[in-house]
């Protein structure tokens, strides 16, 4: 039999326009429930949702759980948990806090403000983290200690050693060149927001296009050319729309002033100058890009999966699950040491609460994202998508103005509701 | 006569006190198969797991190609040409079946990624070979039937020029169709010169594929005889009772 000729002649089944642009469901269920609450919200606050200044702040306020998100997922794929990531956030924030404000100017004798403090106090900070990480995928992975219980101690542990160390005081201020990494501090600028619009655009395009090429390569069906223009010009109107939207948040006035006056220079009158992408944003987007090719196209990522689908098989395959145990634990750790310099420098300090109620909101966005309990499935957008419908609900509901118990009872009832839904939906797909 | 592919001596292991593999010593000649027999709990799967290097023995030594060997996982089983094909199939559900071909040993761009086309490529080519019904590529493998996984698991063992394969009861779950097609793959794959252990509790089946049956009980080797030696009852006897008819006469 041709083998080459044969699938292309099994798959003539005539299929719906709408089928054959072979989207995710539910990728579309989770955009559509985000995009219903945005307007909902914004319906209910006269339009003050979906301004660009309240995109802006949503986009920075999510970064720092869609980060930890972002590991969450390979975690909860391997059939584990981690309780412990806001407290390891707030070990790995107070450790940066004390670097560069007391123990690298006094200890070491760097002035403050030295150019090199912020970076040490990152490189060590997310050193620390990556470290407390694997030493509790260590515990998991070859003391077989299950991670529900090791992550619970290190709840307790790391929100205390946090405490420990800065004997609960809040410390600041932090370093002015750190602040840049936590969100309105620190932005790329209209001009190289459209950059990097059009580089990302151009690269989701180069994608579509070289995995297009690759299909027919080795003779495999392909969508129609109509489909892939419509995903590709869906992905760069919306790569495009939210840059625009971005830049559109303009500097206050009198902020903008100030800058000027800092740098010893007069405002031109009338002078307008948009935000553009914010530096913590920017970083959230490379974490996801990096973790996406990670999860699709690294050994590292298909052993994830496979242990998460079938243990037994992935060790019998050769695998060295313990091991990897332990690279998935680090890669969390360093995943919260990162989103604990975007948390702290975003509030400009470190406080003794940072993170608190981090790890549900984490797991809750990666859940809600699509990630299955029960191992084996879940992806990196749809935990950044459950971390963003998790905010714009958060920050929707204080905007309208509801009660605080009430805000915590709706998260947590959405929560439920959107595992009853992934439940159904697996079920009808018929995917375990 | 030729050194055989493989000689386990005086093989035990024991769990917890209780002695699974008990002193057992079988071996493996090129382009035979050779069958493994016992009831549930006889301590076939366990003997062959050390094989494969999912368990360690306790005393005892394996010999691949009359040179000793120690195997302490299964890579390290895979880097000498031992393939199994487990009971439970060892199949991630969650992925689609080149994956599961490749699994740890994908094939890796110049870029050091995973070149899912070539995989997907070279099993569109096995998969021809091996069960030319094979459509599903795109769909993970709990999507599949029995024999569909079961030929994946196969494909698995092939692909990789096994020399010596371990079949776990790889008829257990399948169709008469399917078994056919499992049957005529081991002539197949006998006459290239593979060594393959075929452990099973079908009598039956061990009369049509096997040279040699070894029979297991409680942990010890009743005895090994030449299948042409044999009949039905002769092994039933030695599965049921731990008679060997060799002694007996």
């Amino acid at each position: 039999m041709a083998d080459t000729t044969s699938p292309t002649a099994a798959t003539v089944v005539t299929k719906s326009k709408f089928q054959e642009l072979e989207l995710d469901l539910r990728l579309l269920g989770m955009i559509g429930a985000l995009v219903l609450l945005c307007i909902g919200f914004n319906l209910m606050t006269d339009g003050r949702f979906l301004t660009p200044r309240n995109i802006f702040n949503l986009s920075i306020q999510t970064v720092s759980v869609a980060i930890m998100a972002c590991g969450m997922v390979f975690i909860i794929v391997t059939r584990h948990i981690d309780l412990s990531v806001g407290a390891l956030l707030a070990t790995c924030s107070a450790i940066m806090a004390m670097l560069q404000t007391q123990w690298l100017p006094q200890t070491l004798g760097l002035g403050l403000g030295n150019p090199m403090i912020w970076v040490i106090a990152i490189v060590l900070g997310l050193v620390a983290g990556t470290a407390i990480g694997a030493f509790q995928g260590w515990l998991v992975g070859y003391l077989t200690i299950p991670a529900f219980i090791v992550t619970l101690g290190g709840f307790l542990v790391w929100r205390n050693v946090a405490w420990y160390l800065t004997d609960g005081q809040t410390i600041g201020p932090l370093d002015a060149n750190f602040l840049k990494l936590g969100g309105i501090n620190g932005t790329l600028g209209t001009t190289w927001s459209w950059v990097l619009g059009a580089v990302a655009a151009a690269a989701a395009v180069w994608a579509l296009v070289n995995a297009r090429r690759a299909k027919v390569n080795y003779g495999f069906p392909t969508k129609p050319v109509w489909a892939e223009a419509v995903m590709a010009t869906i992905s760069v109107g919306a790569i495009l729309g939210f840059i625009a939207t971005l830049n559109a948040y303009t500097i206050p006035e009198r902020r903008l002033e100030r800058m000027f006056e800092a740098r010893g220079e007069i405002m031109p009158e009338g002078l307008i100058v948009g935000y553009g992408v914010p530096i913590s944003v920017l970083l959230l987007l490379a974490v996801a890009l990096v973790l996406t090719v990670v999860a699709r196209k690294t050994r590292f990522g298909r052993y994830i999966f496979a242990t998460g689908g079938n243990p037994d098989a992935a060790e019998l395959s050769g695998i060295n699950t313990r091991w990897l145990t332990v690279k998935v634990f680090a890669l969390m750790g360093f995943l919260c040491a990162l989103s604990a310099v975007v948390a702290s420098a975003r509030l400009a300090n470190h406080s003794n609460d940072i993170g608190t109620l981090d790890e549900l909101r984490v797991i809750a966005a990666a859940v809600i994202g699509g990630t299955a309990l029960a191992g084996g499935s879940g992806t990196i957008y749809g935990a950044i998508l459950g971390a963003l419908i998790m905010q714009a609900l958060q920050s929707g509901m204080a905007m309208v103005g509801v009660d605080a118990p009430f805000q915590n009872i709706v998260v947590g009832s959405v929560l439920v509701l959107a595992v009853l839904l992934d439940i159904v939906y697996r079920k009808r797909v018929g995917v375990k | 006569m030729a050194t055989p592919l493989v000689e386990m001596k005086d093989i035990s292991i024991s769990f917890g006190g209780i002695k699974a593999v008990d002193h057992v010593s079988v071996d493996l000649y090129p382009g035979e198969v050779v069958g493994l027999l016992g009831h549930n709990g006889a301590g076939k799967s366990t003997l062959i797991k050390i094989l494969s290097g999912a368990y360690k023995a306790d005393a005892g030594e394996i010999r691949v190609n009359g040179e000793k060997v120690e195997i302490h996982n299964p890579r390290e089983a895979r880097d000498l040409n031992i393939e199994t094909i487990y009971q439970t199939l060892a199949l991630a559900d969650n992925l689609d079946a080149a994956s599961n071909l490749f699994l740890g040993r994908e094939l890796i761009t110049p870029m050091g990624l995973i070149d899912d086309a070539a995989m997907e490529a070279e099993c569109r080519k096995i998969m021809g070979r091996l069960n030319p019904n094979f459509r599903k590529f795109a769909e993970p493998v709990s999507a599949l039937s029995g024999g569909q996984r079961q030929s994946v698991a196969i494909a698995r063992a092939v692909y990789f020029n096994a020399k010596i394969l371990i079949m776990d009861e790889p008829t257990a779950a399948l169709g008469p169709h399917e078994t056919q097609m499992v049957s005529d793959l081991i002539q197949k794959l006998k006459a290239e010169g593979i060594g393959i252990f075929l452990i099973d509790h079908d009598v039956h089946a061990v009369m049509e594929l096997c040279d040699r049956a070894s029979v297991m009980k409680n942990g010890e080797l009743v005895g090994t005889v030449n299948i042409d030696e044999v009949t039905d009852d002769d092994l039933l006897s030695m599965i049921i009772l731990g008679k060997n008819p060799a002694a007996a006469a």
